[in-house]
């Protein structure tokens, strides 16, 4: 008898692996929290939470839109649904999302793995760079991107506090802690991890991690680069954009989604009305994907830290009217 | 049995589509007896515990025939009479399909087909997993039937063995352009249920006695969801509009249109006269 395969990603240290985990340690203070799961919860982290609570995972095999509709009505009887499978598989079921949940503001969480290139080597169909967009133009949804376990952990809570839908993206790839232990996410507060006077980089995800070595690399020019993690996309932060903007006068905006509609979309309507001032957007050019490692397409599609610095100087140089 | 009762809902819903001026008249009709009896007769359901858990509840997944649910409400007393007058108007609570967020005892936001059916799915397994047992009732239409989401739910609801769930199809063969045989044919219907692992049920939708034994059967059916498929006819009660497609809506009634109707349901001269000089 031979052993099974070994399977990629339900271990690690990915932000999917860590909302499993907190989903999973939470739940016995969440009685009325339920997962539903569309037969993928080895890779969302859901086998965690499967494994302790059996009578609270719902298994509604490969039909996404039914599972958000059902989840609508899961909420209708007083439990917490929470959503759970790949993001491109969540935007299936958009409408459903808007009219079941959204509509009658019903408190059902969603939460997306596999978002952004971070995906890999699964390649464009899997790579879902349209979430941000999409789920931030549903009026009453919250939107969440978390950059690393400990935000993760303190996201998951903070979601199942708040009374109404939440969209919420997770990660495929591993990815290494970046916040101080003591560390305070609050929905709608962006946190800034590094100061500078130059400029400002927003990021979320992924791309945190990113912003900050592209801080290192610009400080190597003697340019300082605030960077701020956006982990709530919206409500967006206005206070602390605008407090950005009158220090530091110009900015990045950084994430692994198309350019469009995201959070260099939402950082912008908020500059452009309270304090309006240069933005460069790094994000994937409003194309699609491919095959590859996430290291690998970060530095094709031009997400990487060097290119994150590059739009740094270009920022700064439209600062200075050259 | 409750003819009476029908009657008057059908009249109230005409004539809050006539004064909205605009609505699916033909649909709200075909379904008003099943959706009347329900309200009147079957389901654990009333202004004094709509809010409580240990409540039945009915979805109005076709919910383009809001008119009918609420005028239904009307009738049993669970929303006054007058707030009908409010349909499709700025500023009022009943919305052109039904929404949960101003009417509360609306159980579901509807509208987008086959999303009401999924939220019924939800609260009966949701009911199940708290051990509550009281039973969920879903109104579909039969064009509705085409969306993918419908049977990606039936599957879901007899694999979970939901036999708190009761869905009743309003099959008045015709959708919104045709006849559903002419846009994409449903049979044979039963046997697609059947083979989808539901308890089947074919009656006359209209008819008071075929209904009550329907849900009777229903309740008694375990392991498995049941569903009903009722025989209507679209527009039904109101002799021009019965069997005829443009009925579907959204239609404006004329003045002489809600007159012809409502003469056909036992209305007066003069109470016609009350409608259509307001």
């Amino acid at each position: 008898m031979s052993n099974g395969p070994a399977l990629i990603g339900s271990s690690g240290d990915s932000l999917r692996e860590a909302f499993g985990k907190s989903l999973t340690q939470l739940a016995p203070k969440y009685p009325d929290v339920i997962v539903l799961d569309a037969d993928i919860a080895g890779g969302t982290g859901m086998h965690h939470f499967r494994k302790v609570f059996p009578d609270r995972f719902v298994q509604c095999g490969i039909a996404e839109q039914n599972m958000m509709s059902m989840a609508g009505g899961l909420a209708a009887t007083g439990l917490v649904p929470i959503v759970t499978t790949f993001a491109v598989f969540m935007l299936r079921a958009i409408e459903q999302a808007r009219l079941s949940i959204a509509y009658a503001n019903m408190n059902v969480k969603i939460v997306a793995s596999h978002p952004g290139l971070d995906v890999g080597p699964d390649g464009a169909s899997a790579q879902c760079l349209e979430d941000l967009a999409c789920f931030r133009s549903i009026p009453n949804m919250t939107v969440i991107s978390p950059c690393d376990s400990l935000e993760m952990d303190q996201a998951t809570k903070a979601m199942l506090d708040h009374i109404g839908p939440v969209y919420m993206r997770t990660g495929r790839s591993d990815c290494k802690r970046i916040l101080d232990h003591d560390y305070e996410f609050v929905i709608g507060k962006g946190k800034t991890l590094r100061d500078g006077k130059d400029l400002t980089i927003v990021a979320c995800g992924v791309q945190v991690s990113r912003a900050l070595d592209a801080a290192d690399l610009l400080a190597k020019d003697g340019i300082m680069a605030r960077v701020v993690n956006m982990s709530t996309i919206k409500p967006i932060d206005s206070d602390l954009l605008v407090e950005c903007a009158k220090a530091t006068g110009a900015f990045v905006t950084a994430e692994d989604h198309n350019v469009i509609g995201g959070l260099g979309g939402a950082v912008s309507e908020c500059l452009a009305k309270f304090s309006p001032c240069p933005i460069e957007f790094i994000g994937v050019n409003d194309s699609f994907g491919e095959s590859g490692e996430p290291h690998e397409l970060a530095e094709k599609y031009g997400l990487s830290a060097g290119h994150i610095s590059d739009a740094g100087k270009r920022v700064l140089l439209r600062k200075k009217g050259l | 049995m409750f003819q009476k009762e029908s009657e008057k809902a059908r009249a109230l819903s005409l004539i809050s589509i006539y004064k909205a001026g605009s609505g699916h008249p033909g649909g709200a009709l075909s379904c008003t007896d099943v959706i009347a009896y329900l309200f009147l007769k079957e389901m654990s359901f009333n202004i004094s515990n709509f809010q409580v858990k240990k409540r039945d509840r009915f979805i109005l997944s076709k919910g383009h025939c809001a008119p009918a649910l609420y005028a239904v409400g009307a009738i049993v007393g669970i929303m006054a009479e007058a707030r009908l007058n409010g349909l499709r108007k700025i500023n009022h609570e009943l919305q052109g399909h039904t929404c949960r967020t101003n009417v509360p005892w609306v159980e579901a936001s509807t509208g987008s087909l086959a999303q009401g059916f999924s939220f019924a799915i939800g609260e009966a397994k949701g009911l199940k997993m708290q051990n509550v047992q009281n039973r969920v009732y879903a109104m579909v239409g039969d064009g509705e039937l085409q969306e993918g989401q419908i049977w990606e739910g039936a599957m879901f609801s007899s694999h979970h063995k939901l036999d708190n769930l009761c869905v009743i199809i309003d099959y008045n063969k015709m959708q919104s352009d045709d006849l559903n045989e002419n846009i994409i044919g449903l049979e044979p219907l039963t046997d697609k249920w059947a083979s989808f692992g539901w308890n089947v049920i074919n009656i006359n939708g209209h008819d008071f006695s075929e209904i009550e034994s329907a849900f009777n059967i229903a309740r008694s059916c375990k392991q498995r969801p049941t569903v009903i498929i009722a025989n209507t006819i679209k527009g039904k009660g109101v002799s021009y509009m019965e069997g005829v497609p443009t009925w579907h809506g959204s239609v404006k009634l004329s003045d002489e249109d809600i007159t012809k109707a409502l003469l056909e349901l036992d209305y007066s001269q003069s109470e016609i006269a009350g409608v259509t000089n307001v």
